[in-house]
């Protein structure tokens, strides 16, 4: 389905991923572990043509992603939620949800299957999203690129700053597009969340693919994480 | 004539010029809100606006009145088309960084002053008024068509409000304004929203310049003056508020009306001046505007 074939991205003259790999299919969640600066978030932009590859491929079923302009990629369906939300914040919640209905045809169905996923964001549809709560905001986020629905989510660190019901109450929407066939790609601090819901890890080391592995591998083996992230998992 | 009637006069002509500086400076506003680039050409795009009306009025000289109207609709669209070029050719090329771009633009003043110059030489030109009527009050008399200019303006003031605030492509651009490469991850293409709002920044100052010109000639070289008041504006009013730019092209218009009829039209200036170093030192975000990104 995506394939991200050995790509190499700078910024500047600083070289930030060098020859990463990845592939993802129908329904799967990948999950990204890395330290920081590793260039998890960086794999996540050159997929939406944010940062350009100045070599390599990445196709979604087929079609080649790299030579695309940025803003016809979403069209392809891909959804994107950045690290740190990055909302419209002067917008309503109702205008962030039509911005990303931008390219449907079918917008109010696709507005209205999205709020019912997400019944809170229907009580606050005037409100200004920079003054929604961290957990809502995470919400509206993942609302805003769903409404392009998308075959493939890239999610960038989506349970950042949240507390524990919130956390859950995402990683169960990962769960409910897992079943409805969206893949994802997760970058995640939050390890043993994040593995909940995981198909298949991969380690993210000096802008390389260092190492996939299933979930149950990375609970057998925690020297991995030690390794690659710095930190241990529970068995 | 007593202070009260002078006063009044004044007000008129502060109106007016608000009016005019409230349109111009709009484009310069809505430029830099969007794109975050500093237009030192928009001037000339006013220049434009004004002497592309004399040259479109000069076609139906037995007509001034649709000449008129023919100026008012198509100037503006003729700017537009060169800032649509200036921005593909130039600005597209910068990657528009904002350092970058404000040589580039100073660059274009120079180049649309002297073409024009080369072209239409150095002398001014009278524009006449579509409409000929004078308001008698008892104390003066009171051109009717300046009385047109503010009600155009308003005209455009509301049709540019509606556009942003309650239109698709006004919602595109406020998303855009805010982050533009998220914009983009959601299929809006950033690059020609930039050239439409260029484009639309520059058509608010022509459709202002062909409003203005049979007001004050058309000359080759009448961009600096609104080209300096709208940089007062904008940051008096806040570099990405649109109310903002409003409310401070009627302080400034009137203040220069006031101070203008009363003392100098230097003295106006000076004052401009110092209104926005002390803006500078104590908001230099302007009255209304919000942190800058």
């Amino acid at each position: 389905m995506l394939k991200v074939d050995r790509i190499n991205c700078f910024y500047g003259h600083v070289q930030v991923l060098r020859d990463f790999s990845l592939d993802l299919a129908p329904g799967e969640v990948l999950c990204l572990l890395g330290r920081n600066g590793a260039g998890k978030t960086t794999a996540l932009k050159a997929i939406m043509g944010l940062v350009r590859a100045r070599s390599g491929g990445i196709t979604l079923d087929g079609i080649d992603l790299v030579g695309m302009a940025a803003h016809e990629v979403p069209k392809q369906g891909i959804g994107y939620t950045p690290q740190g939300r990055r909302l419209f914040s002067d917008l309503t919640v109702d205008e962030n949800l039509q911005v990303g209905l931008m390219t449907r045809a079918k917008g109010a169905e696709t507005r209205e299957r999205v709020l019912g996923l997400f019944p809170l964001l229907r009580e606050r549809l005037h409100q200004r999203a920079g003054t929604l709560s961290g957990g809502e905001q995470q919400m509206l986020a993942t609302a805003r690129a769903l409404c392009l629905e998308p075959k493939v989510m890239l999610l960038d660190e989506p349970t950042e700053g949240l507390m524990p019901i919130m956390i859950s109450k995402i990683l169960d929407i990962v769960a409910t597009l897992k079943e409805a066939g969206v893949a994802t790609i997760l970058v995640e601090q939050r390890v043993e969340s994040a593995l909940h819901v995981a198909d298949r890890v991969a380690f993210v080391e000096n802008g390389r693919t260092a190492e996939v592995v299933s979930p149950d591998h990375l609970r057998a083996d925690p020297s991995l994480l030690h390794h690659y992230v710095g930190v241990g998992v529970r068995k | 004539m007593s202070l009260g009637p002078h006063l009044l006069l004044a007000i008129m002509e502060g109106t007016v010029s608000a009016f005019v500086l409230a349109v111009t400076a709009l484009g310069l506003s809505l430029v830099f809100g969007v794109m975050r680039i500093v237009n030192v050409a928009h001037g000339e795009f006013f220049m434009l606006g004004a002497v592309l009306a004399w040259w479109l009025t000069s076609l139906v000289p037995e007509a001034p009145f649709w000449g008129f109207m023919l100026a008012l609709a198509v100037a503006p669209l003729l700017v537009g088309t060169i800032a649509i070029v200036a921005d593909r050719f130039v600005l597209q090329r910068l990657n528009y960084q904002p350092e970058a771009t404000i040589v580039a633009t100073i660059g274009l003043l120079y180049i649309l002053q002297q073409a024009v110059l080369s072209i239409y030489g150095p002398e001014a030109r009278p524009v006449v008024a579509p409409i000929n009527f004078r308001i008698v009050l008892p104390w003066f008399g009171y051109s009717g068509y300046k009385l047109v200019v503010v009600g155009a303006a308003i005209l455009l003031l509301l049709a540019a409000w509606y556009g942003v605030t309650r239109t698709r492509f006004g919602l595109i651009m406020r998303a855009t304004q805010f982050d533009g490469e998220i914009a983009q991850a959601f299929g809006i293409p950033v690059k020609r929203v930039y050239a439409a709002v260029f484009a639309l920044g520059a058509m608010l100052a022509a459709a202002a310049g062909v409003l203005v010109v049979p007001l004050q000639q058309a000359h080759y070289l009448m961009g600096l003056d609104p080209l300096l008041l709208s940089f007062v504006v904008v940051i008096i009013g806040g570099l990405d508020s649109l109310k903002g730019t409003i409310v401070a092209a009627f302080i400034i218009g009137l203040s220069d009306g006031i101070i203008s009829v009363f003392f100098s039209p230097t003295l106006a200036k000076i004052i401009a001046t110092l209104a926005v170093a002390l803006v500078l030192v104590f908001r230099p975000n302007g009255l209304f505007g919000g942190k800058v990104r």
